[in-house]
């Protein structure tokens, strides 16, 4: 017979449950370093145009502001379903991640749309290093977001299938971590990219 | 331990075997004999640092083996104190007198390095002479700007006289380097370096390119000739009247991928070292044109 | 674009020494495959390795693989130094310089990647969960995973002899000569995404290893309590951390200039060669320490061991290493100090450079004192660790040479820095290592490999090593360069070209040796067998257990009071408790680590070749791996309480 109790076993799943989330919040700081060598590129490449248009020459503010707002408003119906999680609620739960996955695509999609317009102008990638370290830059970001979005889908199929268990919270957890994560890049990319690409002269 | 006398001592042998051939070949070390003030400090630098780590180096030796000869586990006579592991004054030694080490090499490094800075001006009772140094795939062009005359794979200089290296590349990056006169730079297209030499004799002094560019890389070497300034004069007259001129359609024949042997041109194109570095930066910029600006922003 | 991309018939090699190369290894997996299916081990294989998650069995593959990729460079350095030795003057040697620059090319990335990395992670997950008196890592199938990717950046890099070529463009492949203008075969690509699969599964390793230590150590081991060598991993996972990210973000870069135009770092259109140079070093500086701090750690096991006694200055010890942990990143200008980046800067990275000699002068002479007042015997490890002091010594004092600018400027690209940085990672990286594997495999394997062999082997490195090394030296003070594939008569270089050759050959000789003594300590092994699970009189958690362990590491999970926690429970005067057995939680095996790999390789060779639909195949293929793992909620199994003490029992017997 089994010495253990039942509240030992609960203790070690709480124990692994905090391993995972502190392994994916290094995961993450990783993640951050790329990040900042991306920024560092931009930063060392931000003038070398070679001619071609330079930062406050290519970014429509209205339109970039725009695409934040959706980004930080995903964010934030991503808090309002982890509560619903920790509820127990498992509709609210699918109700605001759908809406989380919807403002994840539109704001994917604005930002595809940015670039289709650029890239149409004779502005793509090719035209200078600025221009090269622009789209990487925003790219990954925009990479890190499609990831997140096919990551709300399996979420969401799994939640359907399996309820609201114990590997689906810590995941969903993992997910609202890495989803607010995005969003902080975003508020970097957002004053250093384009703020102070428009502002500087 | 007998059984490990044989091993030592081969591997004594060999190192002395290989230390006493190079004592007969020492004059043929570059580095340690230079022809130039530049090379001389270099080489003095090297030696006094290599005095100080001695003062590490032998004391860890003798450490080594007079541990491990009275500590080995058959020296029963030996003290043996399993817990001894800590004692603050000898743990003081060495965390201090390496720091004491650093310290002072640290100030050797502040100061030597910005006395033989690459970018610094030589000081000399002769005027400068500049020399623009192109690496090209895979020979080096060596334009003379005051003189209009131009070299490849072949550099002649009056001795005693400062020369100015201006550096780039149409090619991947290369480095200039004549170790009988002193360090080398990086040569980077659409970028200028600079290398300040001088040498103090005549003599050929062997140059190379030190850093890979590609398949004809090894080629890349020349002949520096460092001979009075009357036979330099003398040289540049007959240079300007080579029958190569370096014209446009000149360079874009020699700048194509291939080795070459030593050549020498006439009048060479006005411009020409900064038409090839323009070629890398475009229009509106010249941010890049200074190395020593640009890579501080890094 | 064709159904294959770039790809045709042209990739097959077409001269006698490539093509020899390739056909050798064909030969050789067809030999190893053939034997699997004689002796019917496949099923075993399978079971046993492939699907396997226990990081004692990942790190022997580990091992197995740094290993044949040992031999691989060790013959590559034959290769090259032969063609130095024969090709002066008119004579152009055997190689032509095409394919002289692969080869050196692949030798420093299959050295630094492939066989240090790959022992070094080897050695870490044999050792780490065991000191630390745990069952397991923080994250087993990933590390399974990271094992894999390893696994599958050193096929393709192989790969690249026998489809196409391999990168001449050096070994850390500086533009713009990497660009596609200057090298426009699929050299480069394969050498970025070799990289870059076996990069991530070493950024994944650190994350691992971090949390595993930080997080799951035996109750009772504080921090202060730990063994050095779990200090050291430690460390070195830190840098992992900090500096793989910076490493994949540059390879992604060339990748995208390469691929898809873009110019961050093409001489024109504004890009900047120097911000690579710049970013590959701020990884490759760290990358070094990465690899030398579990080497001090595993001295630092093995001096105290092999002299009966406590570690010196244990406090030193842990305040050095983090001291190298921090410096390790503002050091790394040094690599390039001939830029032109102005005095100021030289001079600030040049004192930094010599400040880190510090900590790791600490290191050695607190090892000494280890060995001050103890009973010394002179078994394998610690014959690589003497070796070691001597070597890295000396190639520290080199070190320091060359971090003042100015002497920088006339060593810099010379054979000296070459000599310098071999002396530092097989004087100091590999005779690591190699001290760790003779020190650890009895743990892992249960028996002791054959000492006298396991000596000849340590000399004929030696000697090999001072042979090959120190005309090194010279021929950089005579003004030779590196990466030469033929030079004129009238430097008088020849002589010494020769010499390291005979150098390089007696290495290879001791590389034989140990080789043939893994086989002599197998067919012998009834007379090495270690019973006890403590083979050398050890300190530390690992020989707590049998030897080799159980599966579960430890059937109770072990408590520390004290630094050296196995010596001390050995010494104690309490009898032991008796064990109080409990229901352990183990990870199932899986396949899927193995096909996310695989899947990660196709997607890398589709890439290389520009074959777009099998890219897009490779890619859906991780991804719907890694959809099917995290579906699955079933992947541990449970050895109830009775079966455990059963097995314990029967172990103990």
């Amino acid at each position: 017979m089994s010495h253990t109790t039942i509240a030992e076993l609960a203790h070690e799943h709480q124990v692994a449950d905090d391993k995972t989330a502190f392994g994916f919040w290094v995961y993450l700081m990783t993640d951050c370093i790329l990040f900042a060598t991306l920024f560092a590129t931009y930063a060392v490449l931000h003038n070398n145009t070679y001619g071609g248009p330079s930062s406050h020459d290519i970014f429509d503010m209205p339109f970039v502001l725009r695409e934040t707002l959706v980004l930080l408003t995903s964010s934030f119906t991503c808090g309002l379903g982890m509560l619903a999680l920790h509820r127990g609620n498992k509709t609210g739960l699918k109700v605001w991640f759908t809406i989380t996955f919807l403002l994840g695509l539109t704001f994917l999609g604005m930002e595809l749309n940015e670039f289709h317009h650029l890239a149409t102008e004779g502005n793509s990638w090719r035209r200078s290093g600025f221009l090269s370290s622009y789209f990487t830059l925003v790219g990954t970001h925009g990479l890190h977001i499609a990831t997140g979005l096919l990551w709300t889908i399996v979420l969401m199929i799994q939640v359907s299938r399996q309820g609201l268990t114990r590997g689906i919270t810590r995941r969903l957890t993992l997910f609202s971590m890495f989803w607010h994560f995005l969003d902080i890049v975003w508020i970097f990319i957002f004053t250093i990219v384009y703020l102070m690409g428009v502002i500087t002269i | 331990m007998k059984k490990y006398l044989l091993w030592i001592s081969v591997f004594v042998a060999i190192v002395a075997a290989l230390i006493a051939a190079v004592f007969m070949h020492r004059h043929s070390i570059a580095v340690l004999n230079p022809h130039g003030s530049i090379g001389h400090k270099e080489r003095n630098l090297m030696l006094f640092a290599s005095m100080l780590g001695l003062f590490v180096v032998i004391p860890v030796f003798i450490m080594t083996f007079t541990i491990v000869w009275r500590y080995r586990e058959g020296n029963k006579t030996a003290k043996y104190r399993p817990d001894f592991e800590a004692d603050n004054r000898f743990e003081a030694l060495w965390w201090g007198f390496p720091c004491l080490i650093i310290l002072i090499l640290s100030v050797v490094t502040w100061n030597s390095s910005h006395e033989l800075d690459p970018y610094r001006p030589l000081v000399s009772k002769n005027p400068p002479i500049t020399i623009q140094a192109v690496a090209l795939q895979w020979k080096w062009l060596f334009i003379y700007p005051e003189q209009h005359i131009a070299t490849v794979n072949y550099l002649k200089i009056p001795v005693d006289t400062p020369v100015n290296f201006q550096i780039t590349a149409d090619a991947p990056m290369n480095s200039l380097w004549i170790p009988r006169l002193g360090g080398q730079v990086y040569a980077m297209a659409g970028m200028k370096t600079q290398l300040h030499l001088i040498a103090d004799q005549m003599g050929n002094f062997e140059g190379v390119s030190a850093n890979l560019s590609g398949r004809g890389f090894a080629d890349m070497h020349f002949i520096t000739q460092s001979v009075t300034n009357a036979d330099f004069n003398n040289w540049v007259k007959l240079a300007k009247g080579s029958p190569n001129h370096l014209t446009t359609t000149a360079y874009n024949q020699l700048s194509k991928p291939g080795t070459m042997h030593p050549a020498t041109y006439a009048a060479s194109q006005a411009g020409l070292y900064d038409t090839i570095m323009m070629k890398y930066m475009g229009p509106n910029n010249t941010a890049m044109q200074n190395m020593s600006m640009n890579t501080s922003t890094l | 674009m064709s159904l294959l991309g770039k790809l045709s018939l042209q990739a097959i090699p077409h001269d006698p020494i490539t093509l020899g190369g390739a056909v050798s290894m064909v030969v050789g997996v067809i030999g190893i495959m053939a034997a699997l299916t004689y002796f019917k081990k496949w099923k075993w294989l399978w079971r046993e390795w492939l699907t396997s998650v226990d990081p004692k069995k990942i790190g022997v593959m580990y091992i197995a693989v740094a290993t044949v990729m040992l031999l691989r460079g060790i013959g590559d350095a034959l290769l090259m130094r032969g063609q130095q030795a024969v090709s002066v003057g008119a004579s152009h040697g055997y190689l032509n310089s095409d394919h002289f620059q692969q080869i050196f090319s692949a030798h420093g990335t299959i050295m630094i990647f492939f066989v240090a990395m790959g022992f070094m992670f080897g050695l870490i997950n044999l050792i780490v969960p065991l000191q630390i008196g745990n069952r397991d890592v923080a994250f087993p199938f990933l590390n399974a995973a990271s094992f894999w990717l390893f696994a599958s950046g050193m096929v393709l890099i192989n790969l690249s002899l026998m489809v196409g070529e391999f990168s001449a463009a050096g070994w850390l492949a500086y533009p713009p000569l990497s660009e596609l203008k200057y090298s426009p075969g699929v050299g480069v690509d394969y050498w970025i995404w070799a990289l870059q699969i076996g990069g991530v599964g070493s950024l994944l390793s650190g994350v691992n290893f971090l949390v595993t230590i930080l997080k799951m150590r035996a109750p009772g081991m504080t921090l202060m309590k730990m063994p050095v060598f779990l200090w050291s991993v430690l460390g070195a996972m830190v840098l992992v951390i900090f500096a793989f990210p910076i490493l994949t973000a540059t390879l992604a870069l060339l990748f995208l200039d390469r691929s898809l135009g873009m110019h961050f770092f093409t001489s024109d259109f504004g890009g900047n060669p120097m911000m690579y140079v710049n970013l590959i070093w701020a990884w490759g500086h760290p990358e070094v320490y990465i690899l030398i701090l579990p080497a001090f750690g595993i001295f630092s096991e093995v001096v105290p061991t092999f002299s009966r006694k406590r570690l010196f200055g244990y406090t030193s010890m842990v305040w050095a290493i983090w001291a190298i942990v921090f410096l390790s990143f503002i050091v790394w200008l040094h690599h390039f100090f001939t830029m032109g980046a102005g005095a100021d800067v030289n001079a600030f990275f040049g004192i930094m450079t010599m400040i880190i000699s510090i900590p790791t002068g600490v290191k050695v002479f607190n090892w000494l004192f280890t060995m001050y007042r103890g009973r010394i015997s002179f078994t394998t490890p610690m014959l690589w660790f003497l070796g070691f002091v001597c070597t890295f010594t000396i190639g520290g004092m080199a070190g320091v040479l060359m971090a003042l600018p100015p002497a920088d400027f006339q060593l810099h690209n010379s054979l000296f820095l070459v000599a310098h940085f071999h002396t530092m990672i097989v004087g100091g990286v590999l005779f690591g290592y190699f001290a760790g594997v003779s020190y650890w495999f009895p743990k892992v394997f249960g028996f002791k490999l054959n000492e006298p062999l396991g000596k000849i082997a340590f000399w004929f490195w030696t000697i090999g090593f001072a042979v090959a090394f120190i005309p090194l030296y010279i021929l950089g003070l005579m003004g030779a360069t590196r990466r030469l594939d033929h030079y004129d008569a009238s430097m008088g270089w020849q002589w010494l070209f020769i010499i390291a050759a005979v150098g390089v050959a007696l290495v290879f000789v001791g590389i034989s040796f140990q080789i043939l003594q893994l086989i002599v300590s197998i067919v012998q092994r009834k007379h090495n067998l270690d019973t006890t699970g403590d083979a050398w009189g050890g300190r530390t958690l690992e020989w707590a257990t049998t030897s080799p362990p159980p599966l579960y590491n430890f059937a109770v999970i072990p408590e520390v009071h004290e630094r050296d926690a196995f010596w001390e429970m050995k010494h104690s005067k309490t009898a032991a408790k008796k064990p109080i057995y409990e229901d352990i939680e183990m990870p199932k095996n899986t396949p899927l680590a193995m096909y996310i790999a695989a899947c990660a390789f196709i997607f890398g060779f589709a890439t290389i070749w520009h074959i777009l639909w099998l890219a897009v195949l490779g890619l859906l293929g991780v991804i719907t791996c890694i959809i099917i793992r995290v579906s699955d909620d079933n992947t541990e199994y449970v050895i109830t309480a009775a079966e455990l003490q059963k097995m314990d029992e029967a172990a103990k017997a």
